[in-house]
């Protein structure tokens, strides 16, 4: 089947019902989405999938066959962020940073659907995202900045 | 310089085995320099100075050897370093550098010896140095225990300083200027006229200077880094997801690897059929482990299919079956043949209990997984005379002994590549999956096999936090609390830890009563009893280890007691206090909270206090009792670690502790049924999401004469002070975590 994932086409071969998280890591070798639990209940392997958040272990490769897939690989780069990584850069968000790439996808989903969130809508957008290091407290004041940057932009 | 290594390491050995044997030893072993790693092929023209400083004619690196799960060690140990050799962030590359005795941690004996941390006098001291030793000499070198900033507060600014100075010592000899005249900036030496000399340029000539030995360090007024806010150095990565973690690692002609092991932990295997599973897309092989199966694949979710796919029986748990026979086991442990130390026997307390009308509480606290969000995984290749180690551990020289145990190689053949880690909370303390990993590889000799726990096997396979059954009697008269008898019966984490890792550790267990007995009050007539019930499921430390469990026992108790008395809880605990830092961070949490004000209807507010690792912390829950449940407002914490290395990090931590402990005393538990775990997934065992999650004002103090970590003391008040909140904002008293068995939360 044929995914673009961060603009690029690729063709792969695997089983229908093996879910898009696995064909990222495991056969594009795109490493930046995590797996954490394989339910759907952390939201580490957060991609954008035609530009709306999905948990990327609940998507089978076959769903995502024609789709325009966005990773935390291609959604900025170290050295052209996008602003949620800005923001989460300069609120210092992550402690072992290992939910972050997912919780900077569920963001920047968040703001591309809702430019001025208020505290109930990033609440609600954002809890899927688990973070065991609890680093709550800076993703809202992050997700708050990013929101002023892109309106800035 | 240029020394070659020597027989450093076979002398400790000998030393290490003397101490195993109970042989005592003179201070010349303990006293002697340990060998630098970094000498081992030095390239031509790099200098080390010591086992944190390499610099070559290209680049800096200072190797940061405690293991990062996210405590941000990795860059603080980088800042002391720095602080003193003059370079700044951006101008050197960090490593965790190899297992080696050069990087043992000195600070593990803090919370080895009998004395409360807070008890500064000889005997204490002593105790300590003598344990210091020991963990020397046995090569203890970890993470863990909050130790981090403690081992290397002195010892990588020293490192640091002894680096620049022989660095102006080569400068000085290749320039002709005296050492006094040069300064240093930036990661180069500065001559008089200006000229900089960057490190780099001089490090062939530094390998031939002798080393400079002794230097002062700088007094804090000087600092350029330490205290100040800094900029993470692993933050770009990962809010890019460009930094790896163990489980991305990739290593050439790699097959992926999933396992079952009976669940019932320590059980055995009684037979499988992997006949499924072997025909599976992409499954090579189904091999046998101890205790279970690993199926081995060209990708990780089809070994996850395929070991799923497998069809075993197995065998019964060597442990009670049902989550009741672990409370009664630890019931019946309250009798004076299970007594394992009596912490504390002040005044008379039979006497007190039996004048006047005594107030009895019993509490729980139950297993808790730690559940890191990275799930326990490995790369390990096994040749005929090396094995490889890829992966996140908090314990490389005990992971070397314990990897080489499985094929009989020696421990000096494991070369082991530390990663940065997705978390731990003491989770990869262990050795199991790395065993599991080196059993299977050992079967494919050659091949580097990636072994990833679905989170189900790393649920399964946790060894929680231990239970604790605790026994409160006490009195109040006037006003005040006068007697207290406090009784924790648990099983011994420390004795099932260390007991899969091979090694028995004599002597009582202080984490069984941790954050109870080491408490600062004074009272009356006060005694505390740990008993020790007998080995249950296995269990390992958790993030502050016994101090959430027993803490919570003790301080809800104190509650309960000052409630009884009619007395404020805060000034209760004030009155009792003994120790200076202690009063002031419970001072500071009652001004930030404006403690006694009024709250409104509905709501109420908790205290409690915890010293665990030599941190007292205190923290004040504020909840209202909404129609559809609690919902924590705000939560004040104050804790004192006597020096701050950077502010933007220890207040993200103590944030983070909060979050830690008040999510698991909220929803998490781990209960045995069948003789397994009844929870497998984060949706049974949550912790705290980002909608519960409070305001939470941190202040740190610096009252304290030690430097201490603060990656566990927040965790500890947190159940308590929720607790106690809950009791302010509804009058029903919460006895058992987690809370949510009997409360709803918002």
């Amino acid at each position: 089947m044929r995914l673009t994932v961060n603009g690029k086409e690729h063709e792969v071969d695997v089983e229908d019902d093996m879910p898009l998280l696995w064909v990222l890591r495991d056969e594009l070798g795109l490493t930046g989405t995590k797996y954490g639990c394989g339910i759907a209940q952390c939201g580490a392997c957060t991609v954008h999938m035609d530009g709306f958040a999905v948990r990327s272990c609940q998507v089978p490769a076959a769903s995502a066959d024609g789709t325009e897939v966005v990773t935390i690989e291609g959604l900025g780069t170290p050295e052209t962020l996008h602003a949620v990584q800005e923001a989460w850069v300069e609120h210092q968000v992550a402690q072992c940073g290992y939910c972050q790439s997912g919780q900077i996808m569920q963001a920047a989903s968040l703001l591309s659907l809702n430019a001025e969130p208020t505290d109930d809508d990033i609440d609600v957008a954002m809890s899927g995202n688990l973070c065991r290091c609890g680093t709550y407290p800076r993703i809202r004041a992050a997700v708050k900045t990013a929101a002023q940057k892109l309106q800035e932009a | 310089m240029g020394r070659m290594r020597t027989i450093a390491r076979r002398t400790f050995l000998v030393g290490s085995a003397a101490i195993v044997g109970g042989v005592a030893f003179g201070t010349y072993l303990v006293q002697r320099p340990t060998e630098n790693p970094l000498e081992d092929g030095l390239a031509d023209g790099a200098a080390t100075f010591n086992p944190w400083v390499l610099i070559d004619s290209e680049k800096v690196t200072l190797i940061t050897p405690h293991g990062d799960k996210g405590q941000g060690v990795m860059s603080a140990q980088a800042a002391l370093i720095a602080e003193e050799l003059d370079i700044e962030f951006g101008q050197f590359e960090t490593g965790f550098g190899v297992p080696s005795q050069a990087y043992w941690n000195r600070a593990f004996a803090e919370e080895g010896v009998p004395f409360k941390a807070t008890d500064e006098g000889l005997v204490a001291e002593s105790m300590r140095a003598f344990v210091r030793g020991i963990t020397k000499l046995m090569s203890v070198q970890g993470t863990g225990g909050s130790t981090s900033m403690a081992d290397s507060f002195d010892k990588l600014r020293e490192a640091g300083a002894k680096a620049r100075e022989t660095l102006k010592k080569a400068a000085s000899e290749l320039s002709g200027v005296p050492a006094e005249q040069l300064k240093t900036a930036n990661g180069a030496v500065i001559l008089p006229d200006g000229t900089e000399m960057p490190y780099t340029s001089l490090a062939a000539k530094a390998a031939e200077v002798e080393p400079v030995r002794k230097v002062s360090l700088r007094d804090p007024s000087e600092w350029r880094l330490v205290g100040k806010p800094m900029k993470r150095l692993d933050i770009l990565g990962k809010s890019t997801g460009t930094l790896p973690y163990g489980i991305d690692i990739e290593v050439e002609g790699m097959v992926h690897a999933a396992v079952r092991v009976n669940p019932r932990q320590g059980g055995e295997m009684v037979s499988f059929d992997a006949s499924v599973a072997k025909g599976m897309r992409g499954v090579s092989d189904v091999v046998e482990i101890t205790g279970g199966v690993a199926a081995i694949a060209d990708n990780t979710w089809r070994a996850f299919q395929a070991v799923e796919a497998v069809e075993i029986e197995w065998g019964p748990a060597p442990y009670p079956a049902e989550q009741d026979g672990h409370w009664e086991a630890l019931a019946a442990s309250f009798g004076e043949d299970n007594l394992d130390s009596m912490w504390r026997d002040d005044g008379n307390v039979d006497d007190a209990l039996a004048g006047s009308s005594t107030i009895e509480a019993e509490y729980r606290s139950p297993y808790v997984a730690h559940a890191p969000l990275e799930p326990l995984n490995a790369v390990v290749r096994v040749t005929d005379d090396e094995i490889e180690v890829w992966t996140g551990h908090q314990m490389p020289i005990m992971l070397q002994q314990n990897v080489a145990g499985v094929t009989g190689h020696e421990p000096e053949q494991v070369t082991f590549h530390n990663q940065f880690m997705g978390g731990s909370f003491g989770h990869r303390l262990e050795f199991e999956h790395l065993k599991q990993a080196v059993e299977i590889a050992n079967q494919m000799r050659g091949t580097p096999v990636k072994l990833t726990f679905t989170r189900e096997e790393d649920f399964a396979h946790d060894f929680p936090r231990h239970i604790a059954l605790g026994r409160c009697k006490g009195t109040v008269e006037n006003g005040q609390i006068t007697a207290i008898d406090v009784a924790i019966a648990a099983p011994s984490v420390i004795t099932s830890q260390m007991g899969r890792a091979g090694l028995s550790v004599p002597g009582p267990d202080a984490q069984i009563a941790a954050g109870a007995w080491n408490n600062p009050y004074r009272i009356a007539n006060f005694r505390m009893c740990a008993f020790r019930a007998p080995e249950l499921a296995p269990v390992s430390s958790w993030r502050a280890v016994g101090a959430p469990g027993a803490g919570f026992v003790f301080d809800t108790f104190i509650d309960e007691l000052c409630n009884a008395a009619g007395a404020d809880p805060l000034e209760e605990r004030l009155r009792m206090i003994d120790h200076d830092a202690s009063r002031k961070v419970l001072e500071a949490v009652g001004e930030m909270s404006d403690w006694g004000s009024e709250l409104g209807p509905n709501r109420g507010r908790g205290v409690a206090f915890i010293e665990s690792f030599g941190v007292p912390t205190a923290e004040v829950v504020e909840v209202t009792n909404t129609d559809a449940g609690i919902r924590i407002d705000r939560v004040y914490v104050a804790c004192d670690v006597g020096r701050i290395i950077d502010p933007v990090n220890f207040e993200n931590l103590v944030q983070g502790g909060v979050v830690y402990g008040l999510g698991h005393a909220m929803n998490c538990e781990i209960t045995y049924s069948d003789g397994m775990a009844e929870q497998s997934n984060y949706h049974a065992h949550e912790g705290m999401r980002l909608y519960q999650c409070p305001e939470i004002v941190v202040r740190g103090l610096e009252n304290g004469s030690k430097i201490r970590g603060i990656g566990e003391p927040p965790v500890p008040p947190a159940g308590p002070a929720l607790g106690n909140a809950i009791f302010a904002a509804t009058g029903q008293r919460l006895r058992e975590m987690p809370f949510g068995k009997f409360v709803d939360f918002v």
